[in-house]
């Protein structure tokens, strides 16, 4: 029987195992790796549960009725847990707007870039401001509507125009168009 | 304290020294659960389940975090909110049935864990500390698991919230406004299921701080052996680093081999169908069983079945019910005078003739016929069997235990650890 | 004083129990239990398979599909399944557009979930859109159990997790129901003979696979009260074990996943348990113990 506090051994077993990486090694750094690849496989649904679940996705993606919409009126929506403002614009709104495509902005974007094609009445954006995430006014009857006729944040002052695009004041981009925005029929939007 | 021979901790890296100086957390770890910490040489695979209940902790404080994001403590929102965990959240089923199975794996090794202790005699001294504090973890635990068997307010997490809170309105005069208190109303309703929730969320943290008295404690004497024999010389002991780790390392594996067997191809198997129906406050299940891991006990409160009176006056001193709670209680609070009850100088049950008689062939039967009683219905022949048992098992640790410890002759020990591994006696010359 | 005073408790505690056991085995012998018609009469589930049994088991799609399809037909007219959306037949190997016409098409209310008219404020209903969960077929306990002579129908969602062996029994009970008057069990006693008062009530139904015998579902099913696109037969042995089958989907919907990744876990944790015990040995070889 050897006994590991025989120094003897102990000074061969040391030498041996700075000469050579021996198979035992191997096995010991395979049970640890093992480990660890382990360990970290069962963190994996411990940090993927907290993304959202799966009757949220469901949600992602709404239809939204707009048939009772009238030119120049606006409803406000609530699509991923956020308010939207869809909007139907007056001949009028629309020549407003087109005006301004080139006008100085923030953030130049025309009207035709905001909507779909040959839909360019309907106009419809995230109600959440770009600067600090409140809901601009301006969607409903008898709003501030700010200095360019269109959406005003009243926490710090942003002024966005018919089109929402910013014109003046902190925010730094236009209100948000979803991108995945489509009709399912004329009188259906499809958000997400 | 330690062992006179136990190596010295000496950082390899300048930024571990540079750590260590600072918070010498390195070598706190070192001495605990690395090379610092000599082990005796002999011990078995019981003695695995120490590390194993403290990875059952682990999981179970990992997965219960993770659940508490998702559950809603509210009468209206509990059981869905599981429903909803087992369905919509991402791996949610997963992460449910491993604090589910979790639980009772929790039991199972902290059960061996005992039963080493009690055959092995841990709990002499000087190793008693140890034992008293392990006790109280498994008070913790019984009452972390009823907590939470209560959180899915199924069928029967409605009536065991019922019955269990029941136990206490047998104590006299106090007993049911201490119930009321308990419950927060005159049923289990939502302000007992918020404050379970709160409890079951707090508890295992302080079964974690209890856990690490009881390793401390540990670390004054060091562990014990499978002989008893104390640690005399160098030669008994290893390192616990790198040859516990390495045998706690598989022991990890199949442990976890079960848990995943359980877990993933009969996670239900241990659970009950009626925890699977809404509670129903109208409506009591046929067959209120609890959790495996309290079936002894349970059989015990039933077992109880006449009131202690003066005979034919009818006179009752103590009715049966509460006499039921007392024992269930006594059945588990007498753990905490077993290091003096028996009061047999040698540790292991090996060397103990008669004790390892009563042990295997008393001790262990019992229990698990009471087991099986609790979980059965309470028929004549089940209540036979459990009143039985039961009589057996608190005479067993509070009448035979203290009286063969007197009248039994040990075997001879071996003269050191060293000479019952190897047959040889320890050298005398000195280390 | 400790084993004195533990002696003195435990020789009260065991005295009482031995007590306690005259008294039982008195009381045993002196009024024996009465033979109850539900202990001699109660059928276990019968033995059946599934191709979702077993460590590999999967659902078998086309027999969910058809259980859905009686579900639709029969059962939802009384029976809720409130933990399932509409969304959740996509595994059932249906597609979006699937889903959606069968949400819009939902046969027990016509394809309507319950809702709030948005002018009036007054209870509505609108179309049903695939995130919506199965609509309850009674709007609250008190209205269903009304409907039903006092018996409230239970949510099926978990029914067959709710149930010991829970998809044999569902299976059971449907195709069990049977005469009651000439009924014998395995042991050839006749039911009505030695227990008379066993006998259905009015509103009950015999069925040897319900706990006490007799229940307040009418048998739902009759031969080809559904008829399947994929033209497997509509018996009530077949269908009763296809609504099971679709059942044991709404209370385990996350079972293939489950079972697939313990087959992962439980090889991976193989091969670290076998490195684990060499790496052991390979440390300890020099150590006896």
């Amino acid at each position: 029987m050897r006994k590991p506090a025989e120094p003897a051994v102990a000074k061969e077993a040391a030498v041996a195992a700075v000469e050579e990486p021996r198979r035992r090694d191997f096995i010991h750094i395979a049970t640890v790796s093992f480990a660890g690849v382990g360990t970290a496989a069962a963190a994996v649904p411990m940090l993927t549960q907290m993304s959202a679940s799966a009757d949220v996705r469901a949600l992602a993606s709404i239809e939204v009725d707009v048939s009772a919409i009238e030119p120049g009126q606006a409803i406000k929506t609530m699509w991923r847990k956020q308010p939207v403002f869809v909007s139907r614009l007056t001949p009028e709104k629309i020549a407003e707007a087109k005006k301004d495509d080139n006008a100085p902005m923030r953030d130049p974007q025309t009207l035709e870039e905001r909507t779909l094609p040959n839909r360019e009445e309907w106009l419809v954006m995230l109600a959440v401001c770009t600067h600090l995430g409140c809901v601009p006014t301006g969607a409903a009857q008898g709003e501030p509507k700010g200095d360019f006729d269109g959406y005003f944040c009243p926490c710090h002052g942003s002024h966005y125009d018919v089109a929402g695009r910013i014109r003046k004041g902190p925010a730094p981009t236009n209100l948000v168009v979803p991108e995945e925005l489509s009709f399912v029929s004329d009188t259906v939007i499809k958000i997400g | 304290m330690s062992f006179p021979w136990a190596q010295e901790y000496k950082p390899k890296h300048p930024l571990m020294q540079w750590f260590d100086e600072r918070l010498p957390l390195p070598r706190l770890v070192y001495n605990s659960v690395g090379a610092g910490y000599p082990t005796p040489r002999n011990l078995n695979y019981f003695w695995n389940f120490g590390s194993l209940a403290g990875l059952a902790l682990v999981i179970q404080i990992v997965t219960g975090v993770v659940l508490a994001m998702h559950y809603y403590s509210t009468v209206d929102g509990a059981f869905n909110s599981v429903e909803h965990i087992m369905r919509n959240v991402n791996s949610g089923w997963l992460i449910r049935y491993a604090h589910m199975n979790g639980a009772s794996f929790f039991f199972i090794v902290v059960y061996i864990h005992m039963f080493r202790g009690l055959y092995f005699g841990s709990y002499k001294a000087p190793r008693e500390m140890i034992w008293l504090l392990g006790v109280v973890i498994f008070l913790l635990m019984m009452a972390t698991g009823f907590l939470g068997y209560v959180l899915p307010w199924g069928q029967m997490s409605f009536w065991a919230a019922q019955v269990i809170t029941g136990f206490f309105s047998a104590i006299p005069l106090v007993g049911e406004p201490l119930r009321q208190w308990l419950l927060g109303g005159f049923a289990p309703d939502q302000a007992t299921l918020s404050r379970f929730f709160s409890l079951h969320y707090l508890l295992p943290f302080v079964i974690a701080g209890v856990i690490i008295l009881h390793i401390w404690a540990l670390h004054i004497p060091g562990s014990s052996n499978p002989t008893g024999v104390p640690v005399k010389k160098e030669e008994d002991t290893v390192p616990f680093h790198p040859y516990y780790t390495a045998k706690d390392g598989f022991g990890v594996g199949v442990f976890l081999i079960a848990f995943v067997i359980m877990t993933f191809f009969a996670p239900n198997f241990m659970g009950h169908p009626d925890n699977y129906i809404p509670a129903n406050p109208l409506s009591t299940p046929a067959h209120i069983v609890p959790e495996w891991y309290y079936w002894p006990f349970y059989a015990i409160l039933r077992a109880f079945t006449v009131d202690f009176g003066i005979p034919f006056t009818g006179i009752v001193i103590i009715p049966a019910k509460l006499m039921g709670v007392l024992a269930m209680f006594g059945s588990i609070l007498l753990f905490f005078f077993l290091p003096w009850l028996d009061t047999s100088p040698v540790r292991s049950g090996h060397y103990r003739p008669l004790f390892k008689k009563f042990f295997w062939f008393g001790l262990i039967p019992s229990v698990i016929i009471l087991s099986i009683c609790g979980v059965m219905e309470a028929t004549t022949t089940w209540l036979i069997l459990a009143q039985i048992s039961g009589a057996y098992y608190f005479a067993h640790f509070l009448i035979i235990l203290p009286l063969i410890s007197r009248i039994e002759k040990p075997l001879p020990l071996p003269g050191s650890i060293t000479e019952a591994v190897t047959g040889k006696p320890l050298k005398e010359a000195a280390a | 004083m400790i084993r004195f005073f533990a002696g003195l408790i435990g020789l009260f505690f065991s005295g009482m129990l031995l007590l306690a056991l005259f008294d039982t085995v008195y009381l045993g012998i002196t009024e024996p239990a009465e033979e109850t018609a539900e202990h001699k009469f109660y059928e276990y589930p019968k033995d059946v398979s599934f191709a979702h049994d077993g460590p590999f088991g999967t659902y078998d799609r086309a027999q969910l599909q058809r259980g859905l399809k009686v579900y639709e037909a029969v059962c939802a007219a009384c029976h809720s399944l409130n933990l399932v959306a509409f969304r959740n037949f996509e595994d059932l190997g249906y597609s979006e557009e699937q889903v959606k016409a069968i949400a819009s098409n939902w046969l027990p209310t016509g394809g309507e979930v319950p809702s709030i008219n948005p002018d009036t404020g007054e209870p509505s209903t609108r179309p049903a859109l695939p995130t919506d969960t199965i609509p309850s077929p009674y709007a609250n306990d008190v209205a269903a159990r009304a409907a039903n002579n006092n018996a409230l129908p239970p949510d099926l969602s978990l029914i067959t997790k709710a149930r010991k062996n829970g998809t044999a029994y569902v299976y059971s009970l449907l195709s069990g129901y049977t005469d009651q008057e000439g009924y014998k069990n395995d042991a050839g006693e006749e039911l009505l003979k030695e227990f008379p008062d066993a006998a259905a009530g009015a509103g009950l139904y015999f069925n040897p696979y319900f706990k006490n015998l007799n229940i307040a579902m009418a048998p739902p099913l009759s031969e080809g009260v559904v008829t399947f696109d994929d033209g497997s037969p509509a018996t009530v042995d077949a269908m009763s074990k296809d609504v099971a089958a679709f059942l044991a989907w709404t209370a385990e919907p996350k079972m293939e996943v489950r079972k697939k990744t313990g087959w992962a876990a439980l090889v991976f944790l193989l091969i670290f348990t076998i490195l684990a015990y060499m790496s052991y040995r390979t440390i300890w070889a020099n150590q006896k113990h």
